[in-house]
């Protein structure tokens, strides 16, 4: 009972009959991006995401990532728990007051090299809460950026495309360039 | 719910009435928030909202907290937010400031503030006590905040949240604000959330003008409300299983809240729908084959849900861990007016969209379930029931989207005006209070997510538990940090 059951599930919603039409495109750049972890790192791509003041909405598409559309396990890129293991911080939200102190002990006890990556319009400038006194602005005011992903929220997609690009101008990085 | 209001400017022997009557049990505080000079108490009594002012003219007011602890944290960020004094409280510490910031009292009188005053945790007494500290940044992908276990052992004696690291300034951003930019910052109040915040802040704008909206953007709205429902729950239930060592679920319940999201995009242009309920109606109308694509939603999780349901109930390792863990009391949950998931799992038999009640909800049948075990399991189920609840509703909504316009222009100008409302977000109901001054723009704006009324039950609700069980407990309470810290 118990074994049809869970076969009758992934039969379910796994295997549809046609992809959308995005989700070619979205493996080949899901596979590239695997690619670029592997030649850059030789290795999986481990991220450490901090949230350094979001609405939380960018919280939900980064957790996206990991579902069976985008499986970002699969491809061997990985979140840690630990900034120790992490090779890339991504950051959302504008910097608050009270979490600037947070990010910046994370961002110092993430090893070198390191490749921090601002997601979302708040990550860039603060976006709609920039002057707030209790906001320090974007995370670039707070810890040096390497990347941008803009989207309020980014989507998956979006962040999947950001991580490639980071893959790619890490290369110089990594390799004393 | 809406009101136009008429609030009360009352005597301290009225507030100290209201006061009685909360801590009988009589009414239900729904908020306590600072303004210029005053502080406004909304509260419930049966179906009816009333909402009180205490003019604070040495800076002071008489303590609700003092009777009635569901008002302790909102009287400590009034405290930290305006500099207003509750007399009689029983704790005076600040909330939401952490000492980061460069004024004390950003919304009242304010001051520079020089150094951090340093905050005192309750002390922890008894021998074989210990301490444990965490956060405020957590191993996973979580929002930020801090908690502090006292334990004995395995066992939890007492948590102490510390809650304030996501504080943005909301309120302050909103003064001001014309309504288009307050619509945008109250969207992003709590991002999982953003439909009912734009929904609420924009039923609070119409009761404040006036202004009805026409039924087919009400309609939609509601279909933006049960697809975040929907999504939401999703997302919870999975995450529950997976802190409860059962990933197959989270797996399951993703693909389903991924499908949702999806249908979101294709009728709003916006997977969570950000800026999609605007004052006046809704910024776009539905897609050509929007309805097709929430029809086939529907369809898909009519036939996979319940076998996932069937999965949770079968599933004995789930179960043990689940079942009697994190008991939130009844008489917590009624005394603090919790709402959402966390109140009818411990049979506060409350839904904003049934009473008080708003359109189309009074035009459509659903009902609300109530549990009494308080339990994670309890939590969880309220949710299973809720999904079931939320396709019925879309069935009705779409068989019934009336047709023509999908907003009226807003005219802000002409007058003091303020509003109110109350929405039933997947959390639970988010209570919005708006004034536009003389030139249309935001005077005050206050938005109380149901989490103020949630992460106290929390703190009693882990009690007894091992520590371990924290995360699972958490995640089944799911409350939001960046609506409560604003
Ligand atoms: S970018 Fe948008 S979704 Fe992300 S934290 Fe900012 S407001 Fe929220």
């Amino acid at each position: 009972m118990r074994k049809t059951l869970l076969e009758s599930l992934t039969r379910g919603p796994l295997t549809e009959p046609a992809p959308p039409p995005d989700q070619a495109a979205l493996a080949e750049l899901a596979q590239s991006v695997d690619r670029a972890a592997r030649a850059r790192l030789g290795r999986s791509l481990s991220i450490r995401e901090v949230d350094a003041g979001s609405c939380n909405g960018c919280e939900l598409e980064i957790h996206a990532l990991s579902n069976a559309f985008y499986d970002l396990e699969r491809l061997g890129l990985r979140f840690v728990a630990s900034p120790r293991h992490a090779d890339v911080l991504l950051v959302t939200g504008p910097v608050t007051k009270n979490m600037r102190e947070a990010l910046l002990r994370t961002y110092n006890a993430t090893p070198d090299p390191k490749w921090v990556v601002a997601v979302g319009a708040c990550a860039a400038d603060g976006g709609v809460f920039a002057g707030s006194y209790a906001v320090a602005g974007g995370v670039k005011d707070v810890v040096p950026v390497d990347l941008h992903i803009r989207g309020c929220p980014p989507s998956p997609t979006e962040l999947l495309k950001g991580l490639l690009a980071v893959l790619t101008s890490a290369n110089e990085k990594a390799h004393g360039g | 719910m809406t009101m136009i209001l008429p609030r009360t400017t009352v005597t301290e022997e009225d507030w100290l009435q209201a006061v009685d009557r909360l801590a009988a049990g009589k009414c239900t505080l729904l908020g306590l928030w600072g303004d210029d000079g005053c502080v406004h108490m909304a509260l419930l009594t049966g179906s009816d909202i009333a909402v009180l002012t205490y003019v604070c003219k040495v800076g002071t007011y008489p303590s609700v907290g003092a009777r009635h602890p569901a008002a302790i944290r909102l009287e400590r960020a009034i405290g930290s937010l305006f500099g207003f004094e509750a007399v009689g409280s029983p704790d005076t510490r600040p909330w939401l400031d952490l000492g980061f910031w460069d004024v004390k009292r950003p919304l009242g009188a304010q001051k520079p503030a020089r150094e951090p005053t340093p905050y005192t945790f309750l002390p922890a007494e008894g021998e074989a006590l210990h301490q444990i500290p965490v956060g405020p940044v957590h191993a996973g992908i979580i929002e930020p905040g801090h908690f502090r276990f006292t334990a004995n052992g395995e066992h939890v004696v007492r948590l102490e949240q510390r809650l304030g690291y996501v504080h943005k300034g909301i309120e302050s951003l909103m003064r001001g604000a014309s309504l288009e930019q307050a619509a945008k910052l109250a969207a992003r109040t709590s991002g999982d959330s953003t439909a009912a915040y734009s929904l609420a802040f924009a039923q609070a704008v119409e009761a404040a003008v006036e202004v009805k909206v026409p039924p087919r953007a009400v309609y939609l709205r509601a279909l933006m409300a049960e697809l975040e429902r929907l999504a939401n729950h999703f997302g919870d239930i999975g995450a529950i299983c997976n802190d409860a060592s059962f990933a197959l679920m989270h797996a399951q319940t993703g693909i389903l809240r991924e499908r949702t999201l999806r249908a979101a995009q294709a009728c709003f242009g916006h997977r969570l729908m950000m800026d999609a309920v605007v004052p006046g109606g809704v910024a776009r109308d539905i897609a050509a084959d929007g309805p097709s694509a929430v029809a086939a939603l529907v369809a898909e999780v009519r036939k996979v849900f319940p076998r996932l349901i069937e999965l949770y109930d079968s599933t004995a390792s789930l179960q043990d861990r689940t079942v009697t863990t994190g008991i939130a009391k009844p008489e917590y949950a009624k005394s603090f007016g919790a709402g959402g998931y966390v109140g009818r799992a411990s049979g506060r038999d409350f839904d904003a969209r049934r009473a008080p009640g708003y359109a189309p909800y009074t035009e459509l049948s659903f009902e609300v379930p109530v549990l009494q075990d308080g339990d994670v399991n309890a939590r969880v189920w309220i949710r299973i029931r809720e999904v079931d609840e939320s396709l019925k509703l879309i069935d009705q909504i779409l068989e019934r989207l009336p047709a023509g316009a999908i907003a009226v222009p807003v005219e802000a100008n002409g007058g003091t005006r303020e509003g109110l409302a109350l929405i039933e977000a997947f959390r639970g109901d988010v209570l919005v209070y708006v004034r536009l001054g003389e030139d249309g723009r935001i005077e005050r704006c206050h938005l109380r997510d149901a989490s103020w009324f949630q992460w106290p039950l929390l703190e009693v609700a882990i009690e007894g538990n091992i520590v371990a069980d924290f995360p699972l407990c958490n995640k089944s309470f799911n409350c939001s940090y960046s609506g409560h810290d604003l």
